[in-house]
């Protein structure tokens, strides 16, 4: 077709030692919307990014209007009409809604700013997006959804003739939605072309006139939307089968250890939202629970209150029968529950310290004779521990950041494993680390669990849940949106509970 | 529910969230004011324990002491907004009046056997050229080398107080009213001048406000500093330049740091290198005490010339008072102190009303809602 806009040929991009994307061939159509689909880590964001400027590709390039071009910058490819919404939201909270929509395109003139022009025009854009937001209302103040109406506004206040958008509707109501769906038809009956990723497929087959599959940064399967269905992209999403990768289960409950009632947590980030609206699960001995939910389902924000990390609004937590309100976090981890963070580089290790030390680091009280540490004492658990976990490393004196990403993470659950839990909870366990260690971490975990310890993860890809698992519990908006047994249902089960279905009249309601 | 009715009632809400914020009362009002109200009461108790300390030559002479800390706080202001710090501009006073008294005395150029006597214009242009350098150097250091702003500007804070003292070899340039023989007297004007019966240093002190005003609340770059601060990364993915933006910041501290320099020579027709020693630490303690957040992207010039006032008239007003040069050090310790955790109370109030209110309409919500459904926790 010659109404082609954007092409990437042959794009590659190297991070480190890893491909994100291998080659991948990819078109953009004027007035019409092509549906970007892949598992997590698939590579669709890094595409989007070097479609927008936001990185540069390693190998390859793109064609705009047939012409070879180079995005220095965000900036540089918004000039030439291709504009990103980026998936995290780039906002600054302490600036108006319409100096964040004019952020770095400032109206006025002689360096001056032309407030009352871009009130007015900023006006102009929420009335098309149907959500009357005061323009000059500091951003920090607004809800998450409006947020990214934000975002969406300033998007299109750039006129772009490719527009970008990296899950732009992770945190709006299922009617927000259908507003930003009318507003994308309109921008394609006026030849705008659209490269859209969503974790909701529902709303792909909706949109999308296109859809291309990503896997392992590859392009695996691409087709007009009308021609295919949910299974075809799931299918192609997740590719060959993975079973093999996941430890065999045994599965023998026993009491309850870990029971939630009722928990309300507030949103950190936001201050007056909540992340989590009501949440109640036990997790029994000897027992794995896989918490599965998209971005925004609060899957971090209730394992963090969990480890006392997050204020609980209302609502109760209970270990072993003892409530945990009001504990501090090293109380909690004394009365033996753990929790291995989602960001290890950030909140799992510290890097100035050696391997054995990161070990070591939770559970030195352990060590103690008087006031003083005893090494020896320490080194040998350390040693223990790092043959427990299976660490490749040089020996416990190795430098943490010598270690690759999946022995980094084997430190951190050992670290965890060293204060002796009943509860281990575990965020986003297997981010960012290769499919050997992956197989390591959930072995870990079912060892475990075998030993009579309860276990709980969080993961935001179906195929964990499903294979490491012994109940499912899936979080959407911050509720529980179901509870599956893993031998007895299918991912599009799980997917959907976890995708806000358009006539779920609580999901509206409560966001209001 | 239509379209429209939504619109009104989010209308509606927007507005009474507003009504309510307003009606919040007296006591929030005066911890929001908190800086002002400092001010004032500061003003009232000194009145009362000092006779002549409402006299107007009294506050003229005590506005002229805070009038070089106010500039070195606006600079810093700048620098704050962006979340980053200066601590070099105590060690730019010294130098900038250093260089100035350096080239009053005479500029011997050994090259051509003979001293040159600039004008007084030409040793302003280029004292401020100076401070302007030094905060350009703290700019490659931050924007090109990745350097922390603590350590860029500590280590710049070394090698401007180093050079002063080069320059001077340690000794004090006096006597820098000029010689009319020369053709450059006048330097004195900054520290003894009255246009309009009012000392320079306060009209200097009133224009640089002004223009930094300006600057924030006006110009692009105003909106920028605020985005810097505020969330670089979204500032930078929005065409930003940040780096151009904080390489501005710290060159506009060093003209401040060096004006101040000049004020304070000017005043003591003399320069010494040790000048402005520790300097710093009172223009960051005004800009806080203003309300200004250290971590970025919060602060006014309002704030920060009510903070400069606070701090000079509280050391003016402790001398006045008789309080030991000892005890005034602790006393200003626990107001900058006391005005940062009113500051860290004011935001915790905030996101606990914040949090309450969310969990009120999500009761609220859940009572209305119909139960969700609950096919799936059936097994």
């Amino acid at each position: 077709m010659s109404d082609v806009v954007m092409r990437a040929q042959s794009v590659s991009k190297v991070y480190g030692g890893t491909h994100a994307l291998r080659g991948v061939d990819f078109e953009v159509r004027a007035g019409r919307v092509v549906a970007l689909l892949g598992e997590n880590g698939a590579g669709k964001s890094t595409l989007m990014k070097i479609l927008a400027g936001v990185e540069q590709p390693t190998t390859g390039r793109l064609e705009l209007d047939g012409e070879p071009v180079r995005f220095e910058s965000p900036s540089d490819a918004v000039g030439r009409g291709v504009a990103i919404i980026h998936q995290e939201l780039n906002l600054c909270p302490n600036l108006s809604v319409a100096d964040n929509i004019f952020m770095g395109r400032e109206r006025g003139r002689a360096g001056f700013v032309d407030y009352a022009e871009q009130r007015e025009l900023a006006r102009a854009l929420f009335e098309r997006l149907e959500e009357p937001i005061d323009p000059r209302r500091p951003v920090g103040e607004l809800r998450l959804g409006q947020q990214q109406l934000v975002e969406i506004a300033r998007a299109l206040s750039e006129d772009a003739r490719v527009l970008v958008m990296d899950e732009p509707t992770s945190a709006l109501s299922a009617a927000e939605v259908q507003v930003l769906f009318r507003v994308i038809r309109d921008l394609t009956a006026h030849g705008v072309a659209i490269v859209y990723i969503s974790h909701h497929l529902d709303e792909c087959l909706e949109i999308a006139d296109d859809a291309v599959v990503l896997r392992d940064g590859a392009v695996v399967a691409q087709a007009p939307m009308r021609d295919v269905d949910l299974s075809w992209i799931v299918e192609h999403m997740v590719g060959r089968d993975q079973s093999d990768l996941y430890a065999p289960m045994a599965f023998a409950p026993g009491e309850p250890l870990l029971e939630l009632r009722d928990v309300v947590v507030a949103d950190p980030e936001n201050a007056g939202r909540l992340a989590v609206r009501g949440v109640t699960l036990t997790v029994h001995e000897g027992e794995v629970v896989g918490l599965y939910g998209l971005m925004g389902a609060g899957r971090t924000e209730l394992l963090e209150a969990l480890a006392g990390r997050n204020e609980v609004v209302s609502g109760e937590i209970r270990l072993a029968g003892t409530p945990l309100t009001g504990l501090s976090i090293a109380e909690r981890i004394r009365r033996g529950l753990a929790l291995v963070p989602e960001d290890r580089q950030r909140d799992g290790l510290v890097q100035a310290l050696s391997v054995g030390r990161n070990l070591s680091l939770a559970a030195l009280g352990g060590f103690l004779k008087g006031l003083v540490l005893n090494k020896r004492s320490e080194s040998a658990a350390v040693d223990r521990m790092m043959s427990a976990v299976r660490v490749k490393a040089a020996g416990p004196d190795a430098e943490i950041g010598s270690l690759s990403g999946g022995n980094q993470q084997k430190v951190v659950v050992g670290k965890v494993l060293m204060t002796a839990p009943r509860v281990i909870v575990l965020d986003e366990p297997t981010r960012g680390i290769d499919v050997g260690a992956k197989a390591d971490i959930f072995a870990l975990m079912a060892g475990q669990a075998k030993e009579g310890r309860g276990v709980l993860f969080a993961t935001s890809e179906v195929e964990e849940v499903l294979h490491a698992a012994d109940r499912i519990v899936v979080l959407s908006r911050g509720r529980v949106a179901g509870e599956f047994d893993p031998r007895t249902t299918t991912r599009e089960d799980v997917m959907a509970a976890s995708g806000e279905s358009l006539d779920d009249p609580t999901t509206n309601g409560g966001r209001r | 529910m239509s379209t429209t009715a939504k619109e009104r009632t989010d209308v509606e809400r927007d507005r009474s969230a507003r009504i309510s914020e307003r009606k919040r009362g007296w006591g929030e009002f005066l911890l929001d004011q908190r800086a002002f109200v400092a001010l004032i009461v500061l003003v009232i108790v000194f009145s009362l324990l000092s006779d002549n300390f409402l006299d107007p030559s009294n506050l003229v002479t005590m506005t002229r002491h805070v009038a070089y800390n106010a500039i070195l706080a606006l600079g810093m202001l700048l620098v704050i907004t962006t979340a980053g710090i200066d601590l070099s501009i105590g060690s730019t006073v010294g130098l900038s009046g250093v260089v100035a008294g350096l080239l009053l005395q005479g500029w011997e150029l050994s090259l051509f056997d003979t001293t040159a006597y600039p004008a007084v214009w030409v040793v302003v242009v280029i004292s401020l050229a100076i401070g302007a350098a030094v905060g350009a150097l703290n700019g490659i250091l931050i924007t090109r080398f990745n350097v922390a702003p603590f350590i860029a500007t500590l280590g710049t804070m070394y090698i401007a107080r180093g050079a002063a003292l080069l320059i001077s070899d340690g000794a004090t340039f006096p006597r820098l009213q000029g010689d009319p023989a020369l053709g450059n007297t006048g330097f004195d004007f900054f520290g003894t001048g009255r246009p309009l019966g009012i000392p320079t240093a306060i009209w200097i002190m009133v224009v640089f406000a002004i223009l930094i005003g300006l600057l924030m609340t006006r110009t692009r770059f105003g909106r920028w500093v605020y985005a810097t601060g505020g969330n670089e990364r979204a500032a930078d993915l929005a065409g930003v330049p940040v780096r151009v933006v904080k390489m501005r910041v710290y060159m506009i501290s060093g003209v401040c740091a060096a004006m101040a320099g000049l004020i304070i020579a000017s005043e003591l027709t003399s320069a010494a290198p040790q000048t402005g020693n520790t300097f710093e630490l009172n223009a960051i303690a005004a800009v806080v005490i203003g309300g200004a957040s250290l971590a970025g992207g919060r602060g006014t010039v309002k704030g920060a010339l009510i903070g400069a006032f606070v701090i000079g008239f509280l050391s003016d007003g402790l001398v006045m008072v008789g309080v030991s040069s000892f005890w005034q050090m602790v006393i200003k310790g626990l107001v900058i102190v006391l005005a940062v955790m009113l500051d860290r109370g004011q935001e915790r109030l905030k996101e606990a009303r914040a949090a309450a209110a969310a969990a009120q309409s999500l009761r609220k919500d859940l009572a209305a809602a119909t139960p969700p459904s609950t096919s799936h926790h059936e097994r």
